[in-house]
């Protein structure tokens, strides 16, 4: 098992450094000298020479890059221009209310997605599975900046019923956090929910038709006993491995969703920075998410190892 | 929001044309699903004859006024006529997702083509390169590159469009591994044609069904990201409408006119279900396990 995982991730290397060739690449996509681009509003020279000389940008591209890199393998991924904080601390500080947002999104996604996946599957070709279908659609064609921004009018202006915007620590305040984060939670949760419905649904209907579930009915076992226990336990395999493959999808939504509910999170911190002109943070940021993604994608795998006996075996 | 590579193409494809257009016919959803996009598509190309205000006409006695016979979806925060603006939208959205799609096939599937024809270490580069992009959330790469070339319609299309390539890399290698080791094209080779004629005559109308499926559910992927870029303000720019530009302003004037935020969001709803449902409708159609 330890040598599967060594040997995963050695081959995220190759990876991460393509990752770090497109990400420092894209400053050189910013028309112009990036040295202005850069310092704003500050145009004295002596600024603007001491820029330069700090990111060799007077030295040949490619011995840029390696110093950048070097940087960031130290775990320097510049300083903020706005704030003037490095970009690893901003992104530590910010991550923990992604980290929240997006469990709580997860909760969601899965108590939607997966009973109405098994339910439309069970009743395949029903009414109820044409309307878990129609659902899904639904939750994959919304945009969620738009939902975001109906429930805001719906349950925020007109009922009164939760604040429209702002965060609160679940640590300081637990109740206010979870009344603040229910409404972004349910529109990030929703277009996940809408692909674990149909994940689900397809994991399910495969399983169902096998032999030992004939059999299991052929015992006179509960329907019950035999959807969740004999079938469901079965198609959960590909379902816990779609959810670690979902994270990115969840990172991508924060953005929007932050955006919309002014939470400060990661999400918001990639927007703000774009229009600071903040670009050593865009660049920590979809570094950032890269290893995150990435790493996700390797948890998948280790899960996908561990939850079926027949791949622990192999290894 | 339907991610992008998660459209369960299948791997075995119905290449009869007739059989594949029958069952497409008789499948519902892929209708209404065209009749939505053909909608739209029409409204966005009659616009300029169209009998409706400029959309970019302000007027100060029309601010925020609600739904009425004069403006029938109403006036946002400069007295702008929003059913003009939503029409003229529907060009921008339309071809954010169309010509960000073709951007992300025009490159991406030569090089899945070669990638999956050649093999060995041109395959080992590519296929690398693919899945460095692969492991960065589309969003985020569109909204990091979009950043980067500065905020406008084509940088936005051009971001999506990029960040939406690799997909097409993958699925068309992919497609290729398999209809390379067929007979017709083991013949083609033994008679001495050379590699571009049979990538060109005998691979790419091969593995076309496919690529056609996964573009037709990315345009729906990329009409949500060009709003989504829109709404943060780095694609289509003021006064040109779009709707997720539209979106972005009507988000502070919900209390006050909270008609301004239905329609664009509606719209784009009804575009990407459009898109979805034409998608999945064209996967079953050229499925060949589907009855």
């Amino acid at each position: 098992m330890y040598t599967y995982i060594a040997k995963r991730l050695l081959v995220a290397i190759p990876t991460l450094l393509i990752i770090s060739i497109f990400v420092f690449s894209l400053q050189k996509l910013l028309p112009g000298d990036p040295i202005l681009a850069m310092a704003g509003e500050e145009r004295d020279p002596q600024v603007l020479e001491f820029l330069r000389g700090k990111y060799r940008l007077n030295d040949p591209v490619p011995y840029q890059y390696v110093h950048w890199l070097g940087a960031a393998l130290q775990g320097d991924l510049g300083i903020s221009l706005r704030t003037n904080q490095p970009v690893l601390q901003l992104v530590g500080e910010k991550l923990p209310v992604t980290i929240q947002l997006a469990i709580m999104s997860m909760i969601f996604a899965f108590a939607i997605g997966v009973p109405m996946g098994i339910l439309a599957a069970v009743k395949k070709n029903t009414m109820i599975d044409y309307i878990a279908n129609i659902i899904a659609l639904t939750g994959l064609s919304i945009p969620n900046f738009w939902l975001g921004i109906m429930l805001i009018l719906l349950v925020s202006v007109n009922l009164g019923w939760l604040p429209a915007s702002g965060y609160e620590p679940f640590f300081s305040n637990p109740l206010r956090s979870l009344e603040t984060m229910l409404m972004p939670s349910f529109v990030l949760g929703n277009a996940l929910a809408a692909t674990l419905m149909r994940h689900t649904r397809s994991a399910m209907l495969s399983v169902l038709s096998a032999d030992y579930i004939r059999t299991a009915r052929a015992k006179g076992l509960p329907e019950s006993t035999v959807v969740l226990e004999h079938s469901f336990r079965n198609a959960v395999l590909p379902i816990v491995t779609l959810t670690a493959l979902l994270f990115g999808e969840l990172l991508a939504g924060a953005v929007l969703t932050e955006q919309i509910f002014t939470i400060p999170g990661f999400g918001k911190l990639i927007v703000d920075a774009v229009f600071n002109r903040d670009y050593a943070v865009v660049q920590g940021v979809v570094i950032c998410t890269a290893i995150g993604f990435i790493l996700m994608n390797l948890l998948a795998d280790i899960l996908y190892v561990l939850l079926n006996p027949r791949m622990r075996a192999a290894l | 929001m339907t991610a992008i590579g998660e459209t369960g193409i299948p791997a075995a494809i119905d290449r009869t044309p007739s059989r594949a257009w029958r069952k497409l016919k008789a499948n519902k959803g892929a209708l209404v699903g065209l009749v939505i996009i053909a909608f739209f598509a029409i409204l966005a190309v009659a616009a300029p004859l169209l009998p409706i205000p400029d959309p970019n006409a302000t007027s100060w006695s029309a601010i925020r006024k609600a739904p009425s016979a004069a403006h029938w979806l109403g006036t946002d925060d400069i007295g702008r006529d929003i059913l003009s603006r939503m029409i003229w939208g529907a060009q921008a959205s339309l071809m954010a997702g169309v010509f960000s799609v073709a951007i992300a096939v025009i490159i991406g599937v030569p090089f899945g083509l070669v990638s999956g024809y050649f093999g060995g270490w041109i395959d080992m580069v590519i296929s690398r390169i693919t899945e460095a992009f692969l492991a960065m959330p589309f969003l985020i790469t569109a909204i990091a590159l979009a950043a980067f070339l500065g905020p406008s319609l084509t940088n936005a299309m051009i971001a999506i469009g990029l960040s939406a390539m690799p997909v097409f890399v993958r699925l068309t290698r992919g497609q290729v591994l398999s209809v390379k080791t067929e007979e017709y094209v083991e013949g083609a080779r033994s008679i001495g044609l050379r590699s571009s004629g049979i990538i060109t005559r005998y691979i790419l109308p091969n593995v076309f069904a496919p690529i056609l499926v996964q573009a037709t559910l990315t345009v729906a992927t990329a009409i949500i990201a060009e709003a989504s870029l829109s709404f943060l303000g780095l694609g289509q720019q003021p006064p040109a409408p779009s709707w997720g530009s539209m979106l972005n302003v009507a988000k502070n004037f919900l209390s006050q006119a909270p008609w301004m935020a239905m329609w664009p969001g509606a719209a784009i709803f009804l575009v990407v279900i459009g898109f979805n449902l034409l998608g999945d409708g064209l996967r079953d159609a050229l499925d060949p396990r589907e009855a």
